[in-house]
């Protein structure tokens, strides 16, 4: 069984597998919308490989992190909200 | 289809502002554009309406131009994006702050409202820009706008007073009394004004010796949209030296903020260019110019770059007016990099000829015979 | 700015890029090969999770590992100086390659097409929703509708299935006899065969319908349902996921800008499989989409080719047996025209700057639409809206200019700085790392 790690989605604490994108503990943390658009519409993930820029996020204060394309890691910070 | 009174030969932004004022003044105009509204050297530019100074003529043109779209800026629909951002001409050291002391006292006694700013100023007013620059002037009424939205405006207006717009036609010669197409066809006018742009002088009936512009090739960047990153145009006051050498490759600083929270990264010059390819090595210069003045910028991700071709003349004068031995033929082109701003007075200068009045400012500077070669 | 001398640049470690990589490298030449993702082996060979590469994958590195083929993961190319000096950023790093050679074996990616709701979370492509559930995204016990069209949506909807998901229908847009005409071609190809007969008995459990298409997803902040359209009248399905892919469509954008002549959206190549640009090759998906076999063996002769060799009768011949099913797989999952009008005046196409159908009905081109409404001016320049309007309303692409792919301007202005060439910079990996 895969090591299991922890990481912050939105100040909440989430055990996720190592190894796991963003994009998915986002998900396991039942968070739907990653962003809103340019005219305030919910969007998630689409293309799942980093090309539709839909599931941008904050990670560890960085902006625009595209999370299908993110690696967890142990205490990552992970901020959708403000996304 | 009855004839038109003047033909408008291009449909970018000073052809649109031609046949605005021409369809206004109750004209049939009909505009011809071999792609679609703005297509051409109108979309690649910046949008700025600034004033320049570095002639006296090229002051009045720019002057009267921007009172011209600042009395129309509350009428431009949203699509237009009219930011009344002013524009900051930045000192990066103390010798240029005499410059800018020159210019503010020259600006003020016409009237225009402009700021000295000193280095703690300059840092107060740009947070993002670097540190211990020498000062800046600001110029509070420049403005930005989107020019192929301009340029929709500007022909829609003239469509209301009555002109036509016919896209994807291509023009293969003018003379004074129409236009021959690509298709051999051939469209008759009472005049006609050749607004074509890079295109213009050789759609003309022969060359006119003298007569002639190099096409200035320019690179811009634009970054995804973010927080907003600064509140005026900014250019480094080298980018006016820049401007005046013709011959070598020369960037230079000179951003402008987007109300979607873009920011819009120029400059380059590269004359006698006519391949429109982004240069990678080019590219790279100016952004590093850009990142020098706003460290954060180095942050921001690029999406798309672009190049344009700018129709540059020696004296940097636009070329309006009659042409020479050809009767109803007009010629308004060699905006180099101001025809944003200067397509409004343009458009008035055009209209005041064919109605054989005299204009607002002196129109000689931008007269073709200045350029031409003395007959033997 | 680092430099690398290449004599065979790879564009893409899929499968057409790896096998590309194996035969020029066996054939003598030394092979650098750029990949976007952390790991090779493309979409199709996408390891689960992180860590592990892809078992087929890992036979795979073992061969470039004896070859000395050098493969730079998680690169990037934005810009190119024509064919011999292309630029990629590697975690900030801007890097010159300078090759003779250069294969683009750049793949494909999903072609989405707009229907309301189709901007929903909770919608997302087929591959998409594939290459999520492979990094970790939680899927079991979710209600999925599969829909769309193309043999991807029975491969994803199996690798769901055994994920827990609990797949509520298969929805293929093309009608079951197009379908079963293709299945009889599959003889030619026994391991096509025995993969589809397997597909279908492991699915024999979850609906499928043909001639079934989505007419629009409905939700709040998450999708709840899904309005199909099927052969017998309409029907709606309440679920908490919709996969939903039209097929796949190649990525040419690097091809077109290099000036590869580029016929019906694919990259045009000779029986080389050389491109009409001198010294450029293609391979797999860019040159048309006809999986993973046909990309195996059209990398083997680009490969091969690229590094100035002589290529094998058989390896042609495998790769043009291959290639005769493509045109099969076209004619059975050809798009059909109602697909054109599943938007409506509001739906959103260009999701990146929120521009709606009605928006760009009547324009003339995509660069006019682009210049009057924002229509692929965003972040993903295009890739999700572009296809989507080229198949609506039969727009050409605007033209290709750097960057390729969104970067930071710090590493966009690095271009052409000088600097010390490194030994062993932090992105250059080979695979002894992973073996």
């Amino acid at each position: 069984m895969s090591r299991q790690i922890e990481v912050r989605v939105d100040g909440r604490a989430l055990r996720v597998p190592a190894g796991i994108s963003v994009a998915a503990a986002i998900a396991r943390a039942g968070v739907a919308v990653f962003q809103r658009s340019v005219g305030g519409e919910p969007r998630g993930p689409l293309c799942g490989m980093g090309i539709c820029f839909e599931c941008r996020v904050v990670i560890d204060g960085r902006r625009d992190v595209r999370s299908c394309m993110a690696v967890c890691s142990e205490g990552m910070e992970i901020e959708v909200a403000r996304a | 289809m009855s004839l038109p009174d003047v033909l408008v030969v291009g449909g970018g932004i000073v052809g649109a502002a031609c046949a605005l004022e021409l369809a206004r003044e109750g004209h049939r105009v009909e505009v011809l554009e071999r792609g679609f509204t703005g297509c051409g050297t109108t979309a690649t530019a910046m949008g700025h309406i600034i004033v320049l100074h570095d002639s006296q003529a090229q002051f009045r043109l720019t002057r009267w131009s921007q009172e011209l779209w600042s009395a129309l800026a509350d009428e431009l629909p949203g699509e237009v994006e009219v930011d009344r951002c002013g524009c900051i001409w930045i000192a990066s050291e103390e010798s240029q702050m005499d410059w800018v002391r020159d210019k503010a006292a020259l600006y003020r006694s016409h009237g225009i409202e402009v700021e000295v700013l000193d280095s703690l100023g300059l840092a107060q007013a740009e947070p993002s820009l670097r540190p211990n620059l020498a000062g800046g002037l600001r110029m509070r009424e420049d403005l930005v706008l989107y020019p192929p939205a301009a340029a929709r405006w500007l022909v829609q207006r003239a469509v209301d007073a009555g002109a036509t717009i016919r896209t994807g036609v291509s023009v293969r010669r003018v003379s004074g009394a129409g236009a021959t197409l690509d298709d051999g066809s051939t469209r008759a006018a009472g005049c006609v004004v050749d607004a074509a742009g890079t295109k213009a002088l050789e759609l003309l009936p022969e060359p006119i010796p003298g007569l002639q512009f190099r096409p200035r090739k320019g690179h811009l960047a634009i970054t995804d949209r973010g927080p907003r990153r600064c509140w005026h145009q900014l250019a480094e006051i080298g980018y006016l030296a820049s401007a005046h050498t013709h011959a070598q490759t020369s960037v230079a600083f000179n951003v402008q903020p987007r109300r979607t929270g873009q920011v819009l990264v120029g400059s380059s010059r590269q004359y006698d260019r006519h391949d429109t390819r982004v240069e990678p090595e080019i590219l790279a210069r100016m952004l590093r110019r850009a990142i020098e003045f706003i460290p954060a910028l180095a942050e921001m991700r690029v999406t798309r770059t672009w190049t344009g071709l700018r129709p540059a003349t020696d004296d940097r004068l636009p070329l309006i007016g009659p042409v020479p031995g050809h009767s109803g033929l007009y010629l308004a082109t060699g905006h180099e990099g101001l025809g944003i701003t200067t397509s409004l007075g343009t458009g008035r200068l055009i209209a005041d000829m064919v109605a054989g009045r005299s204009s607002a400012i002196d129109p000689a500077p931008y007269r073709l015979d200045r350029c031409l070669e003395p007959q033997a | 700015m680092r430099e690398v001398a290449s004599e065979v640049l790879i564009l893409g470690a899929g499968p057409a890029g790896l096998a590309a990589a194996a035969a020029a490298a066996e054939a003598g030449a030394r092979v650098d090969v750029i990949e976007g993702n952390r790991s090779p082996g493309g979409q199709i060979w996408r390891p689960e999770g992180a860590t592990e590469a892809h078992p087929t994958t890992r036979r795979w590195q073992q061969r470039l590992l004896r070859t000395g083929v050098r493969v730079h993961l998680e690169t990037t190319v934005v810009a190119a100086d024509g064919p011999r000096c292309i630029y990629t950023v590697c975690g900030g790093e801007m890097s010159r390659f300078r090759t003779s050679r250069l294969v683009l074996a750049t793949g494909s990616r999903e072609l989405f097409l707009p229907f309301p709701g189709w901007t929903l979370p909770g919608v997302t492509g087929v591959g998409g929703l594939q290459a999520l559930v492979k990094s970790g995204w939680p899927i079991e016990g979710k209600r999925v509708v599969v829909a769309g069209s193309g043999p991807l949506l029975l491969a994803v909807a199996d690798s769901l299935r055994r994920r827990g998901a609990k797949l509520l229908l298969i929805a293929e847009q093309a009608p079951r006899r197009a379908v079963v005409r293709l299945a009889r071609q599959l003889w030619r190809s026994p391991r096509k065969a025995i993969q589809a007969l397997g597909l279908m008995a492991r699915l024999v459990q979850v609906p499928m319908r043909y001639a079934c298409w989505p007419l629009r997803a409905t939700g709040d902040e998450c999708v709840r349902s899904v309005l199909l359209q099927g052969s017998d009248g309409s029907i709606e399905l309440e679920c908490d996921a919709l996969a939903c892919g039209f097929g796949l469509v190649p990525e040419i954008a690097i091809a077109a800008y290099l000036g590869c002549d580029v016929e019906c959206g694919a990259m045009s190549v000779d029986a080389q499989q050389q491109s009409s640009v001198p010294g450029v090759y293609g391979a797999g998906e860019i040159t048309g989409v006809g999986g993973v076999e046909l990309a195996v063996a059209e990398g083997a002769v680009a490969g091969t080719a690229a590094a100035g060799a002589r290529v094998p009768v058989r390896w042609l011949a495998r790769r043009d047996r291959q290639q005769a099913f493509v045109s099969h797989l076209d004619r059975a999952f050809a798009l059909r025209p109602e697909l054109r009008r599943l938007a409506a005046p509001e739906t959103i196409v260009c999701r990146c700057e929120d521009v709606a159908f009605e928006a760009l009905a009547g324009a003339e081109s995509a660069r006019a639409a682009k210049l009057a409404t924002r229509c692929g001016m965003g972040s993903c320049q295009g890739r999700v809206c572009g296809p989507a309007t080229r198949f609506l309303f039969g727009w050409h692409h605007d033209r290709v200019r750097p960057p390729f792919f969104p970067v930071p301007m710090a590493a966009l202005a690095a271009i052409g700085t000088v600097q010390p060439s490194s030994a062993n910079p932090a992105c250059y990996q080979t695979f002894t790392m992973d073996c």
